[in-house]
């Protein structure tokens, strides 16, 4: 098995259960339960309300493409073979955004709206990445 | 209490960008551009009583404005460093004024110099934040150029924004750059297909629309109003300024398309009590061509979702109907690590100052500055004009 060269998220104790959950194949997200947000990144209190009472809550895996580019050069050295890739910003339906990658299609078939739902990549014995295919 | 008009710049100076790293390192560029303007403002060393500067990725530590104060032996008794990445030197000014007219200091130095690399100090670079690495950079989200690009998608979509409208931008821009011997890329003139066919890097973003880091720098120094009048230039005052921020990372934007530059612009103008359609030019941050169409809205020069069409209908260039980035914009003049932003401000007063040679804006009185940092994170405009 060659290394694994790209970037690799550091979890921290507050966002280990996001990590975790994405080593099971799971999407979680923080949810307060004083006024009701969607947290995403996970943080330590609630950004909208400042509450310290958040739980971690399993989600759909399902929202829409917000925004994406196609990297038609690294953005990185190391990503310098999966190119072209899709960057995107995925709206949950939920509604937090999350930063990631568009696979499972031609990256001139990705558009703003289309419908999709995550996926998980074990990219190390320790780290899953959350990407996203077309529903 | 407003900073309307309390304070001025009176004097700058800037360094001709190099392509390279070439062999200075960023207190190298800081203390002769730090030198030329406090002449350039007729003062002398010893009556610099403040000093902003900005981090440099060139020479990256704690304590730097320290050792910037210890490198000239100034004694300040105002300092600080602007961390608003490419809007520091935006930051700088009203934070200099602010300073004056509380009695902190009477004339500050706000100085920035960067190189293209880590090479000539073998420093390491200072780290992207933690949580863009945790959360952005496994996926390839990583520095400007893809933020931009997601950003300039979102703009197509919601507002049928075109790659050639963006192009255009980088096109007119060249032709001010052309009358800049500063320029970095000042050599000849190029066209929308220039642009259109040059390698697209984060589509929809080609190369031409995307800034070429480089090494560089600039000063300016700011003063009472009071003592502006004894300056061997006509001062450049500061009318109104705004700062705004909210967000790091481009995926925690509230919007891709509504910018920060709204409610900073907004609070630009309504401190100097004008509107845009007073403003006889524009010096908005360009790191990327969509960066001055979205500006441009927000800041209320054409409608929203109109920057497009805008762009493409007026003549951006100095002798035009909406002289914009009169330099050449970073895009052509060049954008040396942290201190980009610097040229935006100088330029401004440059044309104020009545100094832009063959690039002058006839007239002009009145000018807008917007500085512009990480994806759209950091916004600070001003609007700085002679009385
Ligand atoms: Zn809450």
């Amino acid at each position: 098995m060659t290394e694994y060269k790209k970037p690799l998220p550091r979890p921290t104790a507050t966002s280990l259960p996001f990590w975790q959950a994405a080593k099971r194949h799971e999407l979680q997200i923080q949810h307060c339960t004083k006024c009701g947000a969607h947290i995403f990144y996970p943080r330590d209190i609630c950004p909208e309300c400042l509450g310290s009472e958040l739980e971690w809550i399993k989600v759909s895996g399902k929202g829409v493409v917000y925004s994406y580019t196609i990297a038609r050069a690294p953005t990185h050295p190391a990503f310098a073979e999966d190119v072209p890739y899709v960057i995107a910003i995925v709206e949950l339906a939920e509604g937090p955004r999350i930063t990631t990658n568009i696979v499972g299609c031609k990256p001139e078939e990705v558009h703003i709206g289309m419908g999709v739902e995550a996926t998980f990549e074990d990219v190390t014995p320790e780290i899953t990445l959350v990407k996203f295919r077309p529903a | 209490m407003s900073l309307r008009g309390k304070a001025a710049i009176i004097g700058f100076a800037e360094m001709a960008p190099q392509k390279g790293d070439g062999d200075k390192t960023p207190l190298g560029i800081i203390s002769e551009v730090a030198r030329d303007a406090i002449a350039d403002a007729g003062l002398e060393k010893k009556e610099i009583d403040g000093l902003l500067t900005g981090m440099a990725i060139g020479d990256y530590s704690v304590l730097w404005p320290s050792v910037v104060a210890e490198y000239l032996q100034l004694q300040p008794r105002y300092f600080g460093q602007v961390e608003l990445g490419g809007a520091s030197a935006a930051g700088m000014v009203w934070r200099a004024a602010a300073a004056i007219e509380a009695g902190m200091c009477q004339n500050v130095l706000c100085v920035l110099g960067d190189t293209r690399s880590t090479k000539a100090t073998g420093t390491k670079p200072p780290p992207f934040p933690r949580l863009d690495a945790e959360f952005d950079a496994p996926y390839g989200l990583i520095a400007a150029n893809p933020g931009y690009a997601l950003i300039a998608r979102r703009h197509m979509y919601e507002f049928g924004t075109t790659p050639e409208q963006m192009a255009k931008v980088a096109v007119d821009q060249r032709k001010n750059a052309c009358k800049n011997p500063a320029a970095l890329f000042g050599q000849k003139e190029i066209t929308i297909d220039d642009v259109l066919n040059s390698r697209m890097i984060v589509d929809p973003l080609h190369l031409l629309e995307i800034v070429s880091p480089c090494t560089g720098g600039g000063a300016f120094i700011v003063t009472s109003a009071e003592r502006a009048k004894r300056a061997p230039h006509r001062p450049v005052y500061l009318l109104g300024a705004g700062e705004a921020g909210g967000h790091c990372g481009i995926t925690r934007a509230r919007s891709l398309t509504t910018s920060l530059v709204k409610p900073a612009a907004e609070a630009a103008f309504k401190m100097a009590g004008v509107t845009p359609q007073d403003m006889d030019f524009v010096q908005p941050y360009d790191c990327y061509t969509i960066t001055v169409i979205v500006t441009l809205e927000d800041a209320g020069f054409c409608k929203k979702g109109h920057g497009g069409p805008f762009v493409w209908e007026h003549d951006l260039t100095y002798r035009g109907d909406f002289p914009c980035n009169t330099h050449g914009g970073q895009l052509s003049f060049g954008q040396p690590g942290l201190a980009g932003g610097m040229s935006h401000v100088i330029e401004a007063v440059r044309q104020l100052m009545g100094r832009a040679g063959e690039r002058q804006v006839k007239n002009a009185t009145i000018g807008y500055v917007n500085g512009n940092g990480g994806i759209m994170s950091e916004q600070c405009s001003l609007v700085l004009g002679i009385q």
